[in-house]
């Protein structure tokens, strides 16, 4: 009853969030919405009782991603950018088409959904994050490492691409 | 036979190589040589060949009579090989290079080298200021060559080449000074009117092989023989006609004389070489060549007769009225050639040849003498602008004189004889013929004598400038004229007696086994046939004093016709105008040549000229028109077509691929905006797809 | 509380509706910024798909995936944003209908 609750919470804080930072013309509002947008999505986490992935999401998405995202915007200009017109000329074709897509894919789900079990509460580990360790460094060391690498090039990246030229 | 004795008679085939070798040199050197060079060679190789043929003459009269022929064939020309002749029989066509010398031949080279020469020796003075000198005698000896050749032929087909190089030879020469229009219409029209005897001539030569299967003059009697011909067989007389078209054409008589007084317009000395002494006399020297042919056709013969004898009126009547001094002698030309004609008609050969040796020295000396009148008179013709010329130019006025009086048949001049002769024989033929030619005899004095007067006599009518400058001729051109006058005197008494006519029985007495058969009664043996043919070759008349008769009356009139022309031109100048006044419409017809150029230049010179024009507009209409420019249309519209396939079709294939390409971009145009939404969308669109595909395997999704 | 938990075809559902928005984000608005923001929109979709099903299946195979996920979106997020930083030096703009230099 709780879960369903919360559930519902989230869901309802999620889309509603994401609808509005689909939709502001500021950019820092967006930006702002889009942190309610995570957050709830940590919430959904939590719920389904993986707190090491709430904890990652809040900290790595929230603190750093959107941070970045902050920091960008504000070194582009604002002003400019409230005046214009926000919404591109393929607009209607591009809402007609993810409708359909959206329409699609859900039908699938519905077609299929009797082949959903209830989801299996007891049978999750109780300690989340020690299972997640365990599997992440042990089954999973390779990719991690590469992930790893991965974020040293992005970084890399970063700075050449945003680095003023001299 | 001893060799010696026989060199001359070997090298026959040297006599026209002298002239033709100094023809060549002039072709190609003449132009560097001085005057006096060309001279000594043109001149000298003309005296080499006289001295050869002398040789010859000589040799071959000591040769017994039977066995009087040289035969010397330098190579075989044309060996054409086996055809098949009119009856079906296969023979064998040979021209070779040949060379004969038989009594005939033998009179003609010297007449032809001897005369030649003199007339030679004659244009080293007269043509010594004239431009163009090493021409002039290269033409000359050419000519020389070509008459050569002709006379010693020992087969129609050379002898045919020997005719046509003299036809050549007057063409060039009559055109001499080539600048001059008239000149070189004159050599114009002798060639054509030459050409149009010589198609005949030719018809014959082809009938000939045709009918006998061979061209050489040996064999073509052997040939008559063999074949047995009857009299009067009409292909005989189709190859007698059609022969003497062609002599009509070189020897200028009825119809075909007409380029002869125009040919007037070449220098004197071609005048008398070519056109009265040798190439006109061609034609009377085939005929008698062929007289085995005409013997077999009695009609042919009468033709050639009528036509002689005609032709000697005629133009005898034309020479009466003209007044330029070439002229006269020109129509005294075609008029004497009529008499020998006649004289071959009546079957008398060896007259006509005779007359043919006398008229070459007689005739060649008038005009040589004109010749020197002229140069006297620095280039006058007109009889009417001369007179009074007898003292200041003696030579020339006496070897003149001799000449007349040689031509009209004054005894005892070497024409007195020749044409007595003939004037006898046809007599004995037919009084008509023998009739017209006592007039034109008359006649023939009587212009003779008026060119006499008119020139040397009476007031001088010479322009006075000119009169200035008369002069005698130098020795290189009196010379000739003296011997030639001699000539004149003695030449005919070779003819006493018949000797002359003895001498040429060889050429006859071949001939005489094809008439023998035909006279007499069938079936007579060979012994009486012979008698009859000696009898009748026998040349006396029945009584001499027939005889006697008619060489009376010849000179009768001779003498009428002197006295005539004395009382017109000396006695009573003013007669002949007031005779002209009174037949005016008469004068005019003589004077204008009876319009016989008018009247060949409506029906023949002016068709051909309209062939002419007619052929020029079908090729400028049909071949350019249709042709040359139907051709340039459909190249054009051939070329718009290739354009049309080109652009449309070509270019087209690439348009389209270009458009193709264009199409197909456009379409892809829009898959490429540069606009990462765009390619969101279609990121999008692609999802869309492909979940469609798959999603009839949506119940498997969740399993 | 474990009674009456709540059915997974929820998740699934609320994913597909983030999943949507996200997509409408990306196709429709102008400023390259907010893709970038829709995109981790979507990416945060896949993740609670994620959570969801590894839930389901007691499985700790997709949070680890999740994890990966969302180290991902950090790096194409540092990326992407020096990449618009870059082309706002030099073009002055954030609309995307002005970035069509791969136009001719």
């Amino acid at each position: 009853m709780i879960d369903k609750f919360l559930f519902l919470f989230f869901a309802v804080l999620m889309i509603g969030s994401a609808i509005m930072m689909v939709t502001r013309r500021n950019i820092v509002h967006s930006a702002v919405y889009l942190i309610t947008t995570l957050l709830a999505t940590a919430g959904i986490f939590l719920q389904l009782k993986a707190e090491f992935l709430f904890v990652v999401q809040i900290i790595l998405y929230v603190g750093g991603i959107m941070v970045l995202f902050i920091f960008v915007i504000m070194l582009v200009n604002l002003d400019v950018a409230i005046r214009m017109v926000q919404f591109s000329r393929q607009g209607f074709v591009a809402g007609i088409l993810a409708l359909v897509l959206a329409v699609q894919i859900f039908l699938a789900l519905w077609i299929g959904r009797a082949g959903l079990p209830a989801p299996a509460i007891h049978a999750m580990p109780p300690k989340n994050t020690e299972a997640v360790a365990e599997a992440l460094f042990q089954h999973y060391m390779l990719p991690f490492e590469i992930a790893s690498i991965l974020l040293l090039v992005a970084m890399i990246g970063a700075v050449v691409m945003a680095k003023r030229r001299v | 036979m001893n060799g010696p004795l026989l060199f001359f008679l070997d090298h026959i085939w040297l006599i026209p190589l002298f002239p033709a070798a100094t023809a060549g040199i002039m072709l190609l050197f003449g132009r560097r040589l001085q005057n006096s060079a060309v001279s000594a060679l043109c001149v000298g190789s003309v005296f080499v060949s006289f001295l050869f043929s002398l040789g010859a003459f000589f040799q071959l009269v000591a040769m017994p009579v039977g066995e009087r022929l040289a035969t010397k064939i330098l190579f075989e020309w044309i060996p054409a090989g086996p055809y098949h002749m009119l009856d079906g029989k296969l023979a064998n066509f040979v021209a070779d290079w040949g060379l004969q010398l038989d009594p005939l031949s033998a009179v003609m080279i010297l007449v032809v080298t001897g005369v030649g020469f003199l007339i030679h020796v004659y244009s080293i003075g007269y043509m010594a200021h004239e431009g163009g000198y090493y021409r002039f005698f290269g033409y000359l000896n050419l000519f020389m060559f070509s008459m050569l050749m002709l006379v010693l032929a020992n087969n129609l087909v050379l002898l045919f080449v020997g005719w046509e190089g003299v036809g050549t030879c007057s063409y060039l020469l009559i055109g001499f000074w080539f600048k001059k229009k008239s000149a070189s219409d004159a050599g114009k029209k002798a060639f054509i009117v030459n050409r149009v005897g010589d198609a005949g001539f030719l018809l014959g030569i082809f009938l000939t092989s045709a009918l006998l299967g061979t061209v050489r003059f040996v064999d073509i009697c052997a040939a008559l023989v063999a074949c047995h011909f009857s009299l009067g067989d009409p292909r005989i007389t189709a190859i007698a006609l059609l022969f003497f078209v062609g002599a009509t054409g070189k020897s200028a008589q009825i119809p075909l004389y007409v380029w002869l007084p125009d040919a007037m317009e070449g220098p004197t000395p071609v005048s008398a070489l070519i056109h009265a002494a040798t190439m006109v006399t061609a034609g009377v020297y085939m005929v008698t060549r062929a007289n085995a042919l005409y013997q077999l056709a009695p009609s042919a013969m009468a033709v050639v007769a009528v036509i002689g004898a005609l032709t000697a009126l005629f133009a005898a009547s034309m020479g009466v009225v003209q007044n330029d001094i070439k002229k006269v002698l020109a129509y005294s030309t075609i008029s004497q050639l009529g008499y020998m004609f006649l004289a071959l008609g009546v079957g008398a050969f060896a007259s006509g040849i005779f007359h043919l040796m006398t008229h070459a020295f007689f005739k060649g000396l008038l005009f040589l003498a004109a010749g020197s009148v002229i140069h006297a008179l620095s280039g006058e013709q007109d009889m009417q602008k001369m007179g009074a010329l007898s003292a200041k130019i003696p030579t020339t006025f006496r070897t003149m004189a001799v000449a007349t009086l040689a031509i009209a048949g004054i005894p005892p001049l070497a024409g007195f004889f020749s044409k007595d002769e003939i004037l006898g024989r046809a007599f004995q033929h037919s009084h008509a013929l023998w009739f017209i030619g006592w007039i034109t005899a008359g006649m023939t004095a009587f212009y003779m004598f008026r060119l006499l007067f008119l020139t040397f006599y009476g007031q001088s009518r010479v322009h006075h400038e000119v009169e200035h400058h008369i002069h005698e001729s130098p020795n290189s051109m009196l010379i000739p004229l003296v011997i030639l006058a001699v000539l004149s005197v003695v030449g005919g008494w070779i003819g006493i007696g018949g000797r002359f006519e003895h001498f040429l029985e060889p050429t006859m007495r071949i001939q005489r086994h094809v008439v023998a058969p035909h006279l007499g009664p069938p079936g007579a043996p060979e012994t009486k046939r012979e008698e009859i043919v000696e009898h009748a070759e026998e040349t006396t008349p029945a009584a001499p004093s027939e005889e006697l008769i008619l060489m009376g009356l010849s000179v009768g009139i001779a003498l009428a016709g002197i006295g005539l022309a004395w009382h017109l031109y000396l006695k009573r100048t003013d007669l002949p105008g007031q005779i002209a006044q009174k037949f005016h419409g008469f004068y005019e017809l003589v004077f204008h040549k009876y319009y016989v150029d008018e009247l060949y230049d409506a029906l023949f010179v002016n068709r051909a000229k309209d062939l002419g024009l007619a052929l020029g507009s079908f090729d400028r209409v049909v071949v350019d028109g249709a042709g040359v420019n139907g051709a340039g249309w459909l190249t054009r519209f051939v070329s718009r077509l290739s354009m049309w396939w080109d652009t449309w079709i070509v270019d087209g294939s690439i348009r389209l691929g270009s458009f193709m390409v264009y199409a197909l971009g456009f379409v892809s145009k829009f898959l490429e905006t540069g606009y990462v939404q765009n390619y969101m969308l279609l990121i999008v669109l692609g999802l869309i797809g492909f979940l469609a595909y798959y999603f009839h395997l949506a119940h498997h999704l969740l399993h | 509380m474990n009674a009456a938990p709540v059915p997974a075809d929820w998740y699934l559902l609320l994913s597909l509706v983030l999943f949507a928005i996200g997509v409408v984000g990306v196709l429709v608005r102008r400023n390259v910024i907010i893709m970038l923001m829709s995109i981790e929109l979507i990416l945060n979709a896949v993740n609670i798909n994620l959570m969801a099903f590894s839930r389901l299946w007691a499985d700790v195979n997709g949070q680890v995936f999740a994890i990966f996920i969302i180290t991902d979106a950090a790096a194409e997020a540092a990326v992407g944003l020096g990449i618009i930083l870059a082309f706002f030096r030099n073009r002055e703009t954030l609309l995307s209908d002005e970035m069509d230099l791969l136009k001719w």
